[in-house]
Formats: C-alpha cells, sequence, structure tokens
C-alpha cells in the first residue's frame, strides 16, 4: 500500500491533515458490505430476521466509523489517499497507465460516506419491519447490501476506473431490487428500463473518462484535479468533450431530462429501495461525479463551456419534471417526480459553479427525501396501495407517519428553519452570484410548484376522509423510529451551512467538503441574502396556500378532490410529455428496418405526432388558416401512418420464424460481401 | 508444382485415402436418411480429421478429437437421438426436399469461393516439418501459461453447459410427486 | 504435402456442413451438420499452425478451444432438442416457429 503524497497545496488551499487511524483503514467501510453481502447469501436464511442482521451490522460499522471521520474531519480537514496497484494497463504515449484500487478519505468522501452509512442503516432497520413476511427477503437484504457496498466503491474511488466500477455495481443493484417482485411484468420492464437507460448514459461516462485519463496518462482524479487546478494544456484540449460526456453520464444516474424516464418506473421496486436508492443515495452518483471532478468544469475553458450546456439541462429538469408531480396519483411517484426535479436543482447548482451548494441540497435532500419516502412506505403498509385514491384521513390513524410526512414536507418546500429552506437558498444565491439571473427565477418558481405538489400529497394522503379498503394502523415501532431519527436531521441540517455562520473551530459544512487537495474555487455567501429567501420562501409559502385552497377540502370521493385541470398542461403532463413515447421510439427505430421499428414507429411516434403535433398543427391551422380545408391535413396524417402500417404488414412477413431461412440468408449475405469484397478490390 | 511430382511424394497417397473417405462419410452425413447412421458416418468424418491432424503434425489435437468427439459426443448424440425416439429405419421427413437445390447450389458457390480464396492466398505453400508432431509439452506450457485465462473460461463455460444441461433437460416435477419426495 | 490440399478439404467439409444446416429438418441432424462445419474449421487451424509454426502452437491451442465449447455446445443443444421434444412432441424444427412475429 502506498499512501499519495499529498499534492502541493496552493496558496488558499486548506491545509489538510491525513487522519488516523480511521482514515488509513477507511476501506474497511468499502468491503464491510460486500462481506455482509456473502454472509447473507450463505448464512442468511438460517438467521431469525433472514439475513437482514449482516446487513444491518455492517452498515452500523459503517455509521460509527463515518461518525467519526465526520467528526474528525469537522475540526481538520482531512485528505488520505491509499492505492494498491492490481495491474498495469499498458503504456500510452510514453506514460505508464495503472490500475488501482482504494480508497480516498477528504471532506467530499467523508460527506456521501456518512450520508450512506446513515441513510442506509435507516432503510435496513425499516425494511426489516416492511418486509416482514415478504418473498424473498434474504435476498431482499443481500442486494441492498451489495448495492451499500457498490455505493461506497463509487464514492470511496480515488480514480475514474474504480469509480465506474462501482456505478456498474450499483446498476445492477438498482436493477435487482427495482425487479424483486419480477413475477409481475411490469415490475420486470421497470428493471429493465433502468438498466438501459443508465447502460446509454454510461457510455458517455466511460468514453468521457478514456478522454480525460488518456489526455494526462493518469485516470485518478488527484492527478485530473491537480492537472485542472494547472490548466494542464492536454487537459484543456479535451475538457469539453470529456466535460460534457461525463456529465452525460452523470445524467443517467442523477436522472436528468431527458434520460429521467426510468426513475418513476423503478418505484415498481419496494418502498426502502426507493427510498435509499432513488431517493437518497444512488441517484447522488451524478451529482458526486460532477463535484468530484469540480476543478475540471471550473479551472478549465473548455469545462466552463461544458457548464453552459449542463446548466439548462438541469434547469429543465428542475422545473419541468416537478410539474409532473402534480398529476401522479402514485404517492411515490410524486416522491420520484419529486426527487428527478430536486436532482436537477443539484445539477444546476453543481453546473452553475457551486460546489458547495450542490453538495448541501444533497446532503439535506438525503435525509428528508428518504423520510418521506419511508412515510410513503409506512401509508402504502397500512391501506395496501400505491394510489392517493385510495387514501385520506390517514391523520388521524398514523399519527407519527403523519408528522414526520409533514416535517419532511416541509423542508422539502424549503420552508425556514428546515433544512431544505437553507440548501435551496444556498443554491439560489448561487445562481444570482454567477449571473444566472433569468434561471434563478425558474428555480424560484420550481419551488412554488415543489410546495404546491407536497402540499397536495400531504392534503390527498393524511386530510379528508379515508377512502381506501380495511381499517388502515399505525405501523410498527421498527418503521416508526427510523421515520423520528430522520425527521431530525430534516430540520438540524439545515444550520450546518447558514451562510457566514461558523461554529469556532469546527467550520460549517462549507469547510468540512472544501477539504479537498485541489481548491475548489467556487463562491460562498459571506452572509444569508435575505431578498433572495424571501422570494424562495414567498414562492414556497404561495404553493402551499394555493395547493391547499385546491386540494386541502374532503369531497365525496378522491378524483373530485384531486383536480387539476388546465386545459394544455394536464394532458401534456398525464403522458409524461411523450418523453417515453419518444424513447421508445428511439430504441424501437434503432433495432434496424425491421417490421417490429415499423410497427413501433407507427404506434408511438406517428401516432404521437398525430396526437401531438397534428392537434397543435390543426389549431394553429384553424386560427391562421381558417379557409384551409381541415380534411387535407388529416388526410396526411392518415396516410402516413396507414402508409406505415402497410409496410409493418409487409415486412412482417419476413419473419417467418424458420430458423433454417434465416440461415440461407446468413451464408447467401456472407457470401455476397466476400464476392463485392473480391470485386470491388 | 506439377501433379506428377505431388503424387510421387507417398504422403499425398495417404492423403487422398484419408481426404476420399472423411468426403465421402461427411456427404453420407448430411444425405442420409438414417439418424444413427448419420452419427456413425460422423464418427468416420470425424477419424478421418484425426488422421489429417496426425499427418499435420499436431498429435495431441488429433487423439484429443478421438476422446473427445468421438468418445463423448457422438454417445450424446446416440443418446439424444434415442431419446428423441427417432426412427431407426429409413425415414423420408428427416429432409425438406424443397430446400435441397438452393442449399445444393449455395454451398457448392461457399465451396468455390473458400477453396478459391484458399488457394489464391497459400498456391503451393510446403507444409513445414512434414512428420515432426509438436510437442505436448509445448500445447502444456501453453495452455496453462500464456492461455491460462481462456482456458479457465472454457472449463467454466463446461461447467455451465452441463449445469444448464441438466436444469433444461430435467423434467420438472408434478406437485404429487414434489409432495412424495417431501418438501425439503 | 501443401497447405492448401488441407485448405480445401476443410472447405469441402464446410460446405457439406452448410448443405446439412439448410436441408435438414430434425433437429438432432442440424447439429451434426454443426460439428461438421467446426471440424472443418479445426482443419484450418491445424493446417496454418503447420506453415506459421508459431513457437506456442496457437492454431493448436485455439482447436482445443473449439473442441471444448463444441462439446458444451451439443450438450446443452441435445438439452435444448430434448425439452423441446418433449413439449411438442417433434424434434422438428419446421413445427418451432416460436420466433415468429
Amino acid at each position: 500500500m502506498a499512501s499519495r503524497l499529498i499534492l502541493a497545496a496552493e496558496a488558499g488551499a486548506p491545509d489538510l491533515v491525513s487522519g488516523g487511524f480511521f482514515a488509513e483503514w477507511a476501506g474497511i467501510m468499502l468491503v464491510g458490505p460486500f462481506v455482509a453481502f456473502l454472509l447473507i447469501v450463505f448464512f442468511g436464511k438460517r438467521l431469525r430476521h433472514l439475513g437482514a442482521e449482516f446487513a444491518i451490522g455492517a452498515m452500523a460499522l459503517n455509521l460509527v466509523w463515518a461518525s467519526v471521520l465526520f467528526v474528525q474531519n469537522m475540526s481538520h480537514g482531512i485528505f488520505r489517499e491509499v492505492n494498491v496497484q492490481i495491474a498495469s494497463i499498458g503504456v500510452f504515449d510514453g506514460r505508464d497507465l495503472v490500475f488501482e484500487l482504494g480508497w480516498v478519505v477528504d471532506g467530499l468522501s467523508i460527506m456521501m460516506y456518512f450520508v450512506v452509512a446513515f441513510v442506509g442503516l435507516l432503510v435496513f432497520i425499516y425494511a426489516v419491519g416492511y418486509m416482514k413476511g415478504d418473498v424473498r427477503v434474504t435476498w431482499f437484504f443481500a442486494s441492498l447490501s451489495l448495492f451499500a457496498g457498490s455505493m461506497l466503491i463509487l464514492v470511496g474511488s480515488p480514480n475514474l476506473i474504480q469509480l465506474i466500477i462501482g456505478w456498474e455495481g450499483v446498476g445492477l443493484a438498482s436493477y435487482l431490487l427495482i425487479g424483486h417482485y419480477w413475477e409481475q411484468k411490469e415490475n420486470s420492464s421497470a428493471a429493465m428500463k433502468a438498466f438501459y437507460t443508465n447502460k446509454v448514459a454510461d457510455v458517455g461516462l466511460i468514453l468521457g473518462a478514456i478522454l480525460l485519463g488518456l489526455a494526462i496518462g493518469d485516470f485518478s482524479f488527484a492527478a485530473i484535479n491537480e492537472a485542472a487546478a494547472n490548466h494542464s494544456e492536454p487537459l484543456e484540449a479535451v475538457a469539453f468533450a470529456g466535460g460534457l460526456l461525463l456529465f452525460f453520464g452523470a445524467m443517467g444516474k442523477s436522472a436528468q431530462f431527458p434520460l429521467h424516464i426510468w426513475l418513476p418506473d423503478a418505484m415498481a421496486g419496494p418502498t426502502p429501495v426507493s427510498a435509499l436508492m432513488h431517493a437518497a443515495t444512488m441517484v447522488t452518483a451524478g451529482i458526486y461525479l460532477m463535484a468530484r471532478t469540480f476543478p475540471v468544469y471550473q479551472n478549465l475553458v473548455g469545462g466552463e463551456a461544458a457548464r453552459e450546456w449542463m446548466v439548462p439541462i438541469g434547469v429543465i429538469t428542475l422545473f419541468a419534471m416537478g410539474l409532473l408531480a402534480l398529476v401522479a396519483d402514485d404517492i411515490k411517484k410524486v416522491l420520484a417526480y419529486s426527487t428527478v426535479s430536486q436532482l436537477g436543482y443539484m445539477m444546476t447548482a453543481v453546473a452553475a459553479g457551486g460546489y458547495t451548494a450542490g453538495l448541501f441540497h444533497l446532503f439535506t435532500h438525503a435525509f428528508f427525501k428518504a423520510l418521506l419516502f419511508l412515510g410513503a412506505g409506512s401509508v402504502i403498509h397500512a391501506v395496501h396501495s400505491n394510489n392517493m385514491s385510495d387514501m385520506g384521513g390517514l391523520r388521524r390513524e398514523m399519527p407519527r407517519t403523519f408528522w414526520t410526512f409533514v416535517i419532511g414536507s416541509l423542508s422539502l418546500a424549503g420552508i425556514i428553519p428546515l433544512a431544505g429552506f437553507f440548501s435551496k437558498d444556498e443554491i439560489l444565491a448561487t445562481l444570482d452570484y454567477e449571473g444566472y439571473t433569468a434561471f434563478m427565477w425558474v428555480a424560484i418558481a420550481g419551488a412554488f410548484v415543489t410546495a404546491f405538489y407536497m402540499t397536495r400529497a400531504v392534503a390527498l394522503t393524511f386530510f379528508g376522509t379515508y377512502k381506501g379498503h380495511g381499517h388502515p394502523h399505525e405501523s410498527p415501532a421498527l418503521m416508526t423510529v427510523p421515520l423520528v431519527l430522520l425527521a431530525i436531521p430534516s430540520v438540524i441540517a439545515g444550520f450546518l451551512n447558514i451562510p457566514g455562520v461558523s461554529s469556532g473551530n469546527f467550520g460549517n459544512f462549507t469547510t468540512w467538503v472544501g477539504a479537498r487537495v485541489v481548491p475548489m474555487g467556487d463562491h460562498h455567501p459571506e452572509a444569508l441574502d435575505w431578498t433572495l429567501a424571501a422570494y424562495g420562501l414567498a414562492a414556497g409559502g404561495l404553493g402551499i396556500a394555493i395547493g391547499w385552497l385546491m386540494f386541502g377540502r374532503d369531497a365525496e370521493s378522491q378524483a373530485q378532490r384531486d383536480r387539476f385541470e388546465v386545459p394544455v398542461l394536464y394532458p401534456l403532463l398525464r403522458q409524461k410529455y411523450y418523453m417515453d413515447h419518444l424513447a421508445l421510439g428511439i430504441v424501437g427505430f434503432t433495432k434496424g428496418p425491421s417490421a417490429r421499428a415499423v410497427d413501433w414507429i407507427n404506434t408511438y411516434i406517428i401516432d404521437g405526432i398525430v396526437n401531438g403535433v397534428g392537434g397543435g398543427v390543426r389549431l394553429v391551422g384553424r386560427f391562421v388558416y381558417g379557409t384551409l380545408d381541415q380534411r387535407g391535413i388529416d388526410m396526411i396524417f392518415n396516410g402516413v401512418s396507414a402508409g406505415a402500417d402497410t409496410a409493418g404488414v409487409a415486412l412482417r412477413k419476413l419473419q417467418t420464424g424458420r430458423v433454417q431461412q434465416y440461415a440461407m440468408g446468413f451464408v447467401v449475405g456472407a457470401l455476397v460481401l466476400v464476392l463485392a469484397i473480391a470485386v470491388f478490390n | 508444382m506439377t501433379f506428377e511430382s505431388w503424387i510421387s511424394e507417398p504422403v499425398n497417397w495417404v492423403y487422398l485415402v484419408l481426404g476420399v473417405g472423411v468426403l465421402v462419410c461427411a456427404a453420407r452425413v448430411v444425405t442420409t436418411q438414417n439418424v444413427v447412421r448419420a452419427a456413425l458416418y460422423l464418427v468416420g468424418t470425424l477419424g478421418g480429421t484425426a488422421g489429417l491432424f496426425l499427418m499435420l503434425g499436431a498429435e495431441f489435437v488429433a487423439w484429443t478429437l478421438v476422446l473427445v468427439y468421438i468418445g463423448a459426443v457422438i454417445v450424446l448424440f446416440l443418446f439424444g437421438t434415442m431419446i428423441t425416439r427417432a426412427p431407426m429405419v429409413r425415414d423420408t421427413g428427416l429432409d425438406n426436399p424443397k430446400a435441397r437445390p438452393a442449399a445444393a447450389a449455395l454451398s457448392l458457390v461457399l465451396f468455390v469461393t473458400l477453396s478459391y480464396t484458399m488457394v489464391t492466398a497459400f498456391g503451393s505453400t510446403e507444409v513445414a516439418q512434414v512428420g515432426e508432431g509438436t510437442d505436448t509439452r509445448v500445447l502444456g506450457e501453453a495452455l496453462l501459461g500464456r492461455f491460462v485465462l481462456p482456458f479457465e473460461i472454457v472449463g467454466f463455460i463446461l461447467l455451465a453447459a452441463l449445469v444448464g444441461g441438466i436444469t433444461i433437460a430435467r423434467r420438472d416435477l408434478t406437485p404429487l410427486e414434489e409432495e412424495e419426495r417431501g418438501s425439503v | 504435402m501443401i497447405v492448401s490440399q488441407f485448405l480445401v478439404i476443410a472447405a469441402a467439409l464446410f460446405s457439406l456442413g452448410v448443405y446439412g444446416l439448410l436441408v435438414r429438418r430434425n433437429a438432432v441432424m442440424i447439429l451434426l451438420a454443426v460439428e461438421l462445419m467446426l471440424n472443418a474449421v479445426n482443419i484450418n487451424l491445424i493446417a496454418f499452425e503447420s506453415v506459421i509454426r508459431s513457437s506456442q502452437a496457437v492454431g493448436q491451442v485455439f482447436s482445443i478451444f473449439v473442441i471444448t465449447v463444441a462439446a458444451a455446445e451439443v450438450g446443452i443443444g441435445l438439452a435444448i432438442v430434448l425439452l423441446i421434444f418433449r413439449n411438442r412432441r417433434s424434434a422438428n424444427v419446421d413445427d418451432f416457429n416460436l420466433m415468429k412475429f
């Protein structure tokens, strides 16, 4: 084992210590969950809780370890990197490329270790209650441990290659857990959708990693960031493309528009999974990657140019995806869209240059979103339905769930003095400072939407009269205690980073995550900007007020209460902006000009165009060209659609299902190719 | 090289005998109307091939072929034939007569293309060191040295095929039978 | 003894295999035809090796790999045929058009 030398810190860089025993052996945290995974697989079934003991044990150890590091890092920033060389990849451009595994302990990774361990432990405990009597509990906990281990490999990675290993491990565990109830077709489809969407993005990550790594001949973050800080020429040459490619990878895991489509479907998994992976930890991997390579975006001209593309995507995500939460009936989908929207906030912040702001929102969001998901799980556990149309009036039956859920909602809505207020405010301040004024107003509008849909969810779930079947009851203590424990940081986490307030020797969140070798160079506001805070608060308050006016009253049925029928917007939102259709169309098309693709196009693209564009065109036509015969336009679309249909019918005849005919085609094709080469050579 | 000089080498007489045997057997494999006979003709083809390998100095591979193919694979085929209850007598349903002309033409074109390419590429290159076999030790060192990873992977594939074959071919027990065996 | 003579015989074996693959109806017979084709490939590998004479006998090593994988393939292939036969009472590939759209 070789500890990488702490590189000569520039002026302004925090002076860092190497930590003690806990930093030196932080790798135990990375390995623990994998050991737990193996133990669960081999011995889990014999135990009373079917293997949950191992998972919880490993996570508890991790929490203790991470807490010690967290506290150590408060008083004095830690940097420690341990690398074990596994293999020499080869020589590129005269430089030796090596493949190393190891762990890095610095402000950023300590924060992530802590979040993963804290949320993970509580979710694991909660899952013992939630999954009681369920199918494949042992395997469930094994997969959860696998996930936690992969996530820690990811965040503890000192280089891009190990990060990719953890990244893929996380994707695999996510696939396993989303498809936990694979007996139902839609669940396994959701798992595959998540996997495929992430795979598309992973191509970007891998290409970006290769590009950046080969440019300087080293895949380690320390070297890349160091080179970025020194404005290295070869890195500058690839910074724009490499930066955008890494961002494309992050878009998949962190569900940025338009690669967000997998996340809402991922709610097919058990609720603890949604809470842990699709809210608090896994989806933050993309944000983490952006933060880890932040100097590339901050110090290089190409990186800064890449940021100009990243910010709008983040802004679109935060606003457009938040709107979708307004029409979802499934309570988990409301939270899922909310998660996508909040990830948009984080991405916007990091892309706009707010390293601390994005990470701080990641930190607080992990707590209150896990809380909201677990609360939703508790409700689902009680009423045996995901749909808010089967809920209502649960505040009397489930007081603990109700109060914690309200705390989480208020925190998410950014109400002072809960955690969400401070982190969201910091993002607004960053956007303001960096000159993205228009985007800042979109973000404030997004805060309004956030408050609006959370009020809707709370009102429909907990107020009015109960509309479902049976008698709901409060969940067991195994489930409510984690809720309470998550509610505490949801309230107080914001105080860790009030601008301008520092706890003396212990600094604040800014200095903690700023404990990196290369200074991040992001802007920190000196004091709370009360004008901005007032805008944010007003947006949140307005959202709650309007939401309450709209959804607060009880009615005969939930459908009557749940009125949000803005003419154009509503159908658009119900169809999720037709994003799924578009994605399916693209996937279907790239399968090649087979009958199937034509059929897909016929069903989704053409119909989508006919419905979407056709509708719009017809409106415009009526308005502007009042005299134009409507049937003409209709006929074009019908003609196109009928043509695609005919082509589909014709092409499907090629698919006889006779393997030998395919083989014959194959041989003929190969021969033609050989002869063509012979002739044209 | 002229035909006379070629045929004057006695080793080529051996080649001719083996080659004709291999081709006749192979032709019978794909034309015979009896499944068991087809499998036995395949034995002939493989045996001839092993002979060709010996001529090329690949002794180890030749005997591997005999052991693995003739010893194991053919037995497997015969089992498969028996279990699928293919008739031991002439069966006209084995072929798809309609496909014959097209398939024959296609394979002829394939043969011409392949052999033309090969002959133009290699011309009359002589086989190096006729009659001198490859040391098995060289093969062993290559297999467990440079190619140890593919070797292990192939071993794993075999294991997977074994397990997979059992899983696929195993008859699922009916609920009643399962009960009789007693739940674990 | 020239290399081409072995290559020609391999080409003939391969073409016969293709013929069998396209003509046969019985799944077991198709597998036999595939074996012929694999065998032709082995002859090619060994013949190339006898020209190149690499220090580690790479051609022979690979033909061993081919033989091994072919054995695995036969095992699995026959198991699948068996399963289909059990479900459909037939080993004729004409009867299996499950892949039809």
